[in-house]
C-alpha cells in the first residue's frame, strides 16, 4: 500500500510528460473539431489510416489484461497473482481509448450517439450488418466486462484502506467498499462472480479482437477479404498485448518500487508466453503472405509488392525484425530471459505490432484495384500529435490508477501465501480451553 | 449496528469460537444467525466458512444470457423489418450477421446477470456502518455477536476469550 501514499518525484515527472502529451492531443483534436477532419492526411482513396491504425493498436493492447488475467484465474495459476490487477487496468484503459478513436473519426463526435440504436425521431436505424455496429456490440461488452472484472477483487482492498485509513481517504475508500464485511458468505460470492466472469470473458475477448479483423475482411479491399484475419488478429492481439503488461510491469516494479511482488519468474513465465505468440504471429503473417502470393491475383500481388519489396518494403522488414529476429532469440535463450531481456523485446514488439496494423490499414487502400483510384498517404502534424496524446492519456490513467488503488491485489496475495499468522494446527478443535492468548478488552465505536 | 467480538490469530480458533458460540447461543437468548466472522481472505479449510446457502449465481448467469439473446434477437430483426435497409444483396433479416449481436448481447446479459446477483446476494452496497476492525488487515480473523443481548455481554467476552482471542472488543 506505501505506494499510495509516498510519492517520489519521478512519479510527478512521468505524470507531467504524460499530461503534457494529453493536452497535446487535446489541442490538436480541438483544432481538428475547429477546422474539420481535411485537416488529416486523409484522401481518396486512403479514408483510414493513423486512426484506424491506432484503434486497432489500442483494442490489441487491451487483450493483455482481462484474457490473460482470465485463462490464468481458471488455469489455477498462482503466479498470477501479483500481475492480474496491472494487466486488468490496462485492458479498461486501452479499451476506453481504443473506443474514442472512431468516435474521433466520425468528424463530428457529439452525434456518436447515432450508433446507439434506439428509436428516435430521425428514423434512421444503425444498420446492423456493418461491422462497424459489430464493433460497436462487441466493445460495449468486453469494456462492461472489463470493468467489472477488475472491479470486483478490489472490493476487498478498498476495505481494507477503509479500514486503515483517515481523513478523505477513509471517506473515498468507504465508498468505493461498497460496505464490503469480509464475511464467508461475501467472499463465496465473490469468488463464485469472478469464476462465472473469467469463463465469459474469455470468449468475448476473442470475439473483440475478431469482430475489429471483421472491419477489414468483410470488404473486397486487396489482402483484406481474408478468412484467417479473425485469428490473425487475436493473436497479433494478444501478442501486443503481452509485451505492453511486461513493459507496465517493470515501470511499475521500478517506480513504486515493487521488487518483492514483481519478481523476475513472472517476467520469466510471461516471456515465454511472449515466445510462443510471437512464432505463432510468424505463423499467421507467413500463411497470409503466402496464400495472397500463390494465389497471384493481379490486384492482392499489387499490394504485396506494395508492402515487401517497394514504398512499404522498409516498415514490413522493420516490423519482422522487431516481432521475430529480436524477440526470438532473446526469449528462447533462459539466460537472455531476464527482466531486462523481456523488456527489451517487449518494446521492440510494440513497435512492430503498430507497424503491422499500419501495414494492414495504408497500403492496401494506397493500391485498391484500378491504378487511376491509386492514392498515397502521409500522416499530417494532427494525426501524429492525436496519437502522441493516445499514447499519453494511456500512461497518465495508469499512473493516477497506481495512486489511488493498489496494483498488487493484497488479498489475492495473502490468500496465495502462507500467512505467518496462521498455523497448520487442527481446525476443529475439541477443547474450546486450550488456548491461553494474552487478552486485551477493547471498545471501539 | 453493536457488537461484541474478538480476534483470533488462526482459523482453527475463530472455529473454535464459532463453535462455542453456536452452543451457547440459545442459553445466551441470541440468534446462531447474529454470529459474524470476518476475514481479510477467503478461509477455505474452516466449516464456518462454508457456505450453506447454494447460490443460484451460475443458474441466473444462463437465464441473463438467454434474456440478452432474446432481446438481441427482437432488436435486430423487429428494427430491420420496421426500417428496411437493403444491403449488398443481403436479406432484410440476415441471420449470419445478426447472430453477431446476438452473440455478444447474450454474453452482455450473462456478465450484467453475474453482477447483479453478486450484488444482491452479498447485500452490496449497504449503506450501514461494516462491521470491521484494522486488525483483520494483519491476518487476523474476527468473531462476534452483533446486537447481542445486554444481559448476556459478560458471558460472551468470557465465551470469545475461552477459544484463544488475542483481544475482545465491542462496537456501537
Amino acid at each position: 500500500m506505501a505506494p499510495l501514499f509516498h510519492t517520489n518525484a519521478a512519479y510527478w515527472i512521468a505524470v507531467a510528460l504524460s499530461g503534457s502529451l494529453v493536452l497535446a492531443g487535446a489541442c490538436a483534436f480541438l483544432y481538428q473539431i475547429y477546422h474539420g477532419i481535411g485537416v488529416w492526411g486523409l484522401n481518396s482513396p486512403v479514408f483510414w489510416a493513423f486512426d484506424i491504425t491506432n484503434f486497432v493498436f489500442w483494442i490489441g493492447i487491451s487483450h493483455a489484461g482481462t484474457l490473460i488475467s482470465a485463462i490464468l484465474r481458471l488455469a489455477n495459476a498462482t503466479w498470477r497473482r501479483p500481475v492480474t490487477r496491472c494487466a486488468e487496468a490496462i485492458t479498461v484503459f486501452a479499451l476506453s481509448i481504443g473506443a474514442i478513436i472512431p468516435l474521433c473519426h466520425t468528424g463530428r463526435p457529439w452525434l456518436g450517439y447515432y450508433l446507439i440504436p434506439y428509436p428516435s425521431e430521425r428514423h434512421i436505424w444503425p444498420n446492423f450488418r456493418s461491422p462497424l455496429l459489430w464493433d460497436f456490440f462487441a466493445i460495449l461488452t468486453y469494456l462492461t466486462g472489463s470493468v467489472s472484472f477488475l472491479y470486483l477483487p478490489i472490493i476487498p482492498d478498498f476495505a481494507s484502506l477503509r479500514d486503515t485509513t483517515s481523513g478523505w481517504r477513509k471517506r473515498f475508500y468507504g465508498t468505493l467498499s461498497l460496505g464490503w464485511e469480509g464475511t464467508p458468505h461475501q467472499w463465496h460470492r465473490l469468488e463464485t462472480a469472478m469464476q462465472i466472469m473469467a469463463i465469459v470473458i474469455i470468449p468475448v475477448a476473442v470475439s473483440v479482437h475478431t469482430i475489429v479483423s471483421w472491419d477489414f475482411a468483410m470488404t473486397l479491399v486487396p489482402m483484406w477479404h481474408s478468412s484467417i484475419f479473425g485469428p490473425y488478429f487475436v493473436v497479433g492481439a494478444i501478442f501486443s498485448g503481452i509485451a505492453a503488461l511486461i513493459l507496465a510491469m517493470a515501470l511499475l516494479r521500478k517506480s513504486l518500487h515493487l521488487e518483492e511482488y514483481l519478481r523476475p519468474l513472472h517476467f520469466q513465465n510471461l516471456g515465454k508466453l511472449l515466445l510462443t505468440m510471437s512464432l505463432l504471429w510468424f505463423y499467421f503473417t507467413f500463411a497470409e503472405r503466402l496464400t495472397t502470393w500463390y494465389g497471384n491475383s493481379n490486384s492482392d500481388m499489387v499490394v504485396f509488392w506494395s508492402s515487401i519489396r517497394q514504398n512499404f518494403a522498409p516498415f514490413f522488414w522493420i516490423m519482422v525484425v522487431c516481432n521475430f529476429i529480436i524477440p526470438v532469440p532473446i526469449l528462447a535463450i533462459k539466460r537472455l530471459r531476464t527482466i531486462t531481456g523481456t523488456v527489451i523485446a517487449s518494446i521492440t514488439i510494440v513497435i512492430g505490432m503498430w507497424i503491422e496494423r499500419f501495414l494492414i490499414v495504408v497500403p492496401s487502400l494506397e493500391r485498391k484495384f484500378l491504378p487511376y483510384s491509386w492514392g498515397t498517404y502521409r500522416p499530417t502534424w494532427v494525426e501524429d500529435t492525436l496519437m502522441a496524446g493516445s499514447f499519453g492519456m494511456m500512461a497518465l490513467l495508469y499512473l493516477l490508477f497506481s495512486k489511488f488503488v493498489p496494483m498488487i491485489s493484497i488479498w489475492e496475495l495473502k490468500a496465495g501465501e502462507t500467512h505467518p499468522l496462521i498455523s497448520h494446527e487442527p481446525v476443529v478443535a475439541a477443547d474450546p480451553l486450550a488456548d491461553e492468548t494474552p487478552l486485551t478488552t477493547e471498545t471501539s465505536s | 449496528m453493536s457488537a461484541i467480538y474478538a480476534l483470533y490469530t488462526t482459523p482453527a480458533a475463530a472455529q473454535r469460537a464459532v463453535n462455542a458460540l453456536r452452543a451457547s447461543s440459545s442459553a445466551l437468548h441470541f440468534d446462531a444467525e447474529q454470529i459474524v466472522v470476518v476475514s481479510q481472505e477467503p478461509v477455505e479449510e474452516c466449516e464456518f466458512a462454508e457456505d450453506r446457502h447454494k447460490t443460484p449465481m451460475f443458474l441466473l448467469a444462463v437465464i441473463g444470457g438467454l434474456l440478452g439473446a432474446v432481446t438481441a434477437y427482437f432488436l435486430t430483426s423487429l428494427t430491420q423489418r420496421s426500417y428496411p435497409l437493403p444491403t449488398g444483396g443481403m436479406p432484410l433479416v440476415p441471420p449470419w450477421t445478426d447472430g453477431i449481436i446476438v452473440y455478444e448481447m447474450t454474453m452482455l446479459g450473462a456478465i450484467l446477470a453475474t453482477l447483479a446477483t453478486l450484488l444482491v446476494s452479498a447485500h452490496l452496497p449497504t449503506f450501514r456502518k461494516p462491521l470491521s476492525d484494522p486488525e483483520i488487515w494483519t491476518g487476523k480473523i474476527l468473531v462476534g455477536v452483533t446486537d447481542p443481548p445486554q444481559d448476556s455481554r459478560r458471558e460472551l467476552e468470557t465465551r470469545l476469550r475461552q477459544a484463544g482471542a488475542t483481544a475482545v472488543k465491542s462496537s456501537s
